[in-house]
């Protein structure tokens, strides 16, 4: 286990060196000038050439390449082109909240989203089953942007219970991790049916029952265990997502997260903010997946790790 | 534990009698499924009774009925949609209580289950729970039965498989059903269900999946401990030779219904129904060719009257001095398996180790062994579905080995494969016609009509019709299935024909057509057969020749004859000695319990195994001098 954390943790470093070759590139293709932007639509070209020195984008790419990649190496992301901040604290402000609305998101969704999903496959074809269904079907469809204006109409407008837009207190966070759950829910309501019918009509289960457990003990210890691989595989795929900031639901809940961090960054053409931030995603994901991974040994002792 | 049981257990009526010495009784017991479309019926209108210390044996081919039955009795037939529409079955509880366990309620029936009534499957790679250890499993059932704490359970737990005489049993509490082998599983399944001393015990199908010799300990094993705990055994099988080993009473099943019920030495000495008689005939039964050469189809007699037996002629189809069409020398095949940091080989599986062996036109060579002894990975290694390391495979006097692709593709024409499952092996959403057609089509023999008409002619030669090649393969039972693989693998007018487990899949008697069907097939198109099969009975009936592996050597090799009435290698014997015989009169004498497993074949890098010459013992029959003490016991 030890072995095969190590391993990964040093397969890490050729994927991130990889992804952040690619983005420096892609970055650097987009159409747009960010001399341009920084220095305002009437500049001259005199005051573009000394914007363009200041950032350094006058020089040929492979010199600016290199610089990156050395001041990465020293934990230096560089300054926002926008705000002249260092890309460090931009990010630092922003993830914190990204990452506590993803996390209660989460913890929501994955409790609602599998409750419906064991019920379901409980009770296959019976009514528990098609309510939770229609509600996943219903959570999947929805688009979150009229999720976020219906849920801020209802409670904030309405009824007046709730505040409408901003991250300052408890109250802020119930409106947008509702509806950013709403979808993972869903998600996980369906994967977690699917899992659990699977499991349901393996072998153990009759064994379980045989030996005359009652019917609560047979699903939440024999089964819930055994049907828990699928269903953390996709925990972590939408944890990862998440944590990348939902643009649409930052953006109706006016959020100070990555995610309109990130938007910003690309209408500014802010190449550190961008690259600094797309590197970390990648991160994010990757030590997500790999936290997934040792889950599974957890959950299943038959996986063997090599 | 009872208290509660018995507050709610229906009062004992006055019409629920069971005499003294009897557990189970059940009268008119019949059980349907219901779907949306239809109601099948499962079990109609089926009586027996089990009395304390007896063995019923249920017999039946699939679709019988007898899972059903034995899943009604533990009323978890509900859970599978099925109902119970008909019937009483009186149960005498531990606590000398009578009750009727079709009106049982559910908290009643829950503690039954597992405490008076206890169950064994078929299947111990799948029946344990492999999220848990095994010492947790049969915990949890004392746990919930006897009222005992964590460490009491644990400690009870232990001793259960001390009980089920498993070595270090100490060890096997903490380890999971993936690190222990399929005899040890079953071990534990038994130390789970005997846990709480049920009055009851109900096997089904406990040894349908492991190894013979494995599967005559655990039988051992069940005998041993139904004396010990005086529990009445209701045992499902479809094994005819398992049944003449343990039963005392018989109940033969068909369709859902009883066909015959009677002591067991009776319905083997007379059966009376002609479904059980036609049932024996198709049983295969080790020594049944006792003092003959060649190979003879079953005398198979028909399930619906007295058709007249015809003898069937002897399998002369070896010409005596053709040269082999198949030779292999000093075959090699071996696994890495990876792991550490670097994933560098750190130890391999010794699959095969140099076979030899040649194979004749017209000649069946049988493979036998205990799961992974390697004859599987000799038979996929000839077709290089495995690529083996050294050694030489000859076919028509050319190397396989050093075949460039092309060339290869040719040679694969003359080298068919029978899988074993025909439910897998069929792509489910081509028609048979087109599985068949597929080998004429890929390797340009014929198409179009020319196809079609020997798609056709295949088909009625495996005893189907031309209009079953319109049909997908679900709509066909397993015997049908293998006729259909059998067709397929035979489109090309192979020379050498490897049937890989073909039959052992399959009902008794379907499975005595099959064989009947590749020795007919034999005779007509003088192909030669390389049978790769774990069953003795069968190899016995099919082959010419026999060579025997272990550990991925062939350890003994020769004329059939010569290899079952004269078997020279201590394996070869002691494989012999556990294969179970349809005939209780010849039921194994009380053996000492044996508890040993199959030693492994993987091995650490640079452990070769030393692989013994064969030293010719008889005209053709060859065995390998190991050391004595290397097989002892």
């Amino acid at each position: 286990m030890l072995h095969y954390f190590l391993k990964r943790l040093l397969g890490l470093l050729p994927t991130l060196l990889i992804v952040s070759v690619l983005v420096f590139f892609f970055v650097h293709m987009l159409p747009g000038d960010p001399a341009r932007l920084v220095a305002g639509q009437d500049a001259d070209e005199q005051t573009l050439a000394l914007v363009r020195s200041e950032l350094g984008l006058d020089k040929p790419l492979p010199q600016q390449f290199v610089t990156y990649f050395t001041h990465i190496f020293e934990g230096d992301f560089g300054r926002s082109i926008r705000t002249r901040r260092p890309v460090s604290t931009e990010i630092a402000e922003r993830f914190m909240p990204t990452l506590l609305l993803t996390l209660t998101s989460m913890v929501w969704a994955v409790i609602f989203g599998m409750t419906i999903g064991i019920a379901s496959a409980v009770y296959r074809n019976r009514w528990p089953d098609r309510l939770g269904m229609t509600l996943a079907v219903s959570g999947i469809s929805f688009p979150a942007f009229a999720l976020g204006m219906l849920l801020m109409q209802i409670f904030s407008v309405g009824l007046g219970w709730l505040p409408t837009v901003g991250a300052d207190s408890w109250k802020h966070y119930i409106l947008p991790s509702l509806t950013l759950g709403a979808a993972v829910a869903a998600v996980m309501a369906r994967f977690t049916r699917a899992s659990f019918v699977d499991v349901l009509h393996e072998d153990f289960v009759r064994t379980a029952r045989a030996k005359g457990l009652n019917e609560r003990i047979v699903i939440l210890k024999h089964c819930l265990r055994n049907a828990l691989i699928p269903v953390v595989t996709m925990m972590g795929l939408q944890f990862g997502f998440l944590l990348g900031g939902s643009i649409v639901v930052e953006a109706v809940f006016n959020w100070p997260g990555v995610g309109r961090l990130l938007v910003d960054a690309v209408a500014q053409r802010d190449y550190p903010v961008i690259q600094a931030l797309v590197l970390m995603f990648s991160l994010e994901f990757i030590l997500i997946n790999l936290v997934v991974d040792l889950l599974y040994g957890v959950i299943n002792p038959t996986i063997r790790y090599s | 534990m009872t208290s509660s049981a018995t507050l709610i257990a229906p009062a004992p009526a006055p019409t629920l009698h069971l005499s003294d010495d009897r557990v189970l009784a059940v009268d008119g017991l019949s059980v349907s499924f219901s779907t949306s479309e239809r109601t099948v019926s499962a079990v109609r209108d089926v009586s027996f009774h089990v009395d304390r210390g007896e063995t019923l044996a249920i017999v039946g081919e699939s679709g019988s009925g007898k899972s059903v039955t034995s899943l009604a009795m533990m009323r978890l037939v509900e859970h599978g949609g099925g109902r119970i529409d008909a019937g009483r079955m009186l149960f005498r509880r531990r606590s000398g209580a009578v009750l009727d366990l079709a009106t049982a309620g559910p908290r009643t029936m829950r503690a039954i289950r597992g405490a008076d009534i206890a169950m064994i499957f078929q299947e111990p790679m799948t029946s344990l729970n492999p999220v848990f250890t095994a010492g947790e499993q049969i915990a949890e059932s004392i746990r919930v039965h006897q009222g005992k704490g964590m460490a009491e359970a644990r400690a009870e737990a232990l001793r259960m498989l001390d009980l089920v005489r498993i070595p270090e049993a100490r060890s096997v509490l903490d380890r999971y059903p993936h690190q222990l082998s399929g005899g040890m599983r079953q071990r534990v399944m038994i130390a789970m269900a005997l846990s709480c001393k049920p009055s009851l015990l109900i096997a089904d199908e406990p040894t349908t999946a492991l190894d013979v010799t494995i599967q005559a300990q655990i039988l051992q094993l069940i005998r041993a401990l139904q004396d010990e705990m005086q529990m009445g055994v209701v045992f499902i099988t479809h094994d005819m030779g398992v049944v003449a080993e343990v039963a005392d009473r018989v109940l033969v099943m068909c369709r859902g219904e009883k066909v015959e019920e009677g002591a067991s030495a009776g319905l083997f000495a007379t059966p009376q129904h002609s479904y059980t008689r036609a049932l024996l005939s198709a049983v295969p039964r080790l020594g049944a060719m006792a003092g003959t050469d060649l190979p003879r189809e079953f005398a198979l007699l028909r399930m619906d009257g007295e058709a007249p037996v015809k003898e069937a002629a002897p399998q002369a189809t070896v010409k005596p001095d053709a040269a082999p069409i198949l030779r292999v020398k000093d075959l090699v095949t071996r696994f890495d398996i990876r792991g550490g940091l670097f994933n560098r080989v750190t130890r391999r599986v010794h699959a095969v180790e140099k076979a030899s062996f040649d194979l004749y036109p017209g000649e069946t060579l049988s493979l036998v062994g205990e799961s992974g002894c390697g004859k599987s990975t000799t038979g996929r290694s000839l077709l290089r579905l495995v690529e083996s390391q050294s050694g030489a495979i000859e076919f028509d006097g050319r190397n396989i080995r050093e075949l460039p692709p092309s060339a290869f593709r040719d040679l694969r024409r003359n080298i068919q494969f029978i899988f074993q499952d025909p439910f897998a092996s069929l792509d489910p959403r081509l028609t048979v016609g087109y599985s068949i057609m597929e080998p004429l089509l890929v390797h340009g023999v014929a198409k179009g009509e020319a196809a079609r008409q020997r798609v056709h002619w295949l088909l009625e030669r495996v005893g189907l019709t031309p209009a079953h090649a319109q049909r997908y393969p679900h709509e066909f039972s397993g015997g049908q299935r293998q006729r259909i693989a059998i067709a397929r693998a035979l489109a090309l007018n192979p020379k050498v024909v490897i049937a890989d487990e073909s039959v052992s899949a399959l009902d008794v008697s379907i499975q005595a057509q099959i064989v009947n069907l590749l020795l007919e097939l034999q005779r007509e198109l003088g192909m030669a057969y390389l049978f790769i099969s774990h069953d003795m009975a069968v190899v016995e009936r099919v082959s010419h020749r026999v060579a025997v592996m272990y550990l991925g050597q062939i350890v003994e090799i020769g004329p059939r004859r010569a290899i079952f009435e004269n078997p020279q290698h201590p394996y070869t014997r002691k494989l012999m000695a556990a294969v179970p015989v349809a005939d209780p009169a010849r039921r194994h004498l009380r053996r000492e319990l044996v508890t040993d497993e199959l030693p492994s074949p993987v091995r650490a890098l640079g452990d070769e195994p030393t692989v013994e010459p064969l030293v010719e013992v008889g005209p053709g029959h060859f065995v390998a001098r190991h050391p004595i003490g290397a097989f002892g016991r």
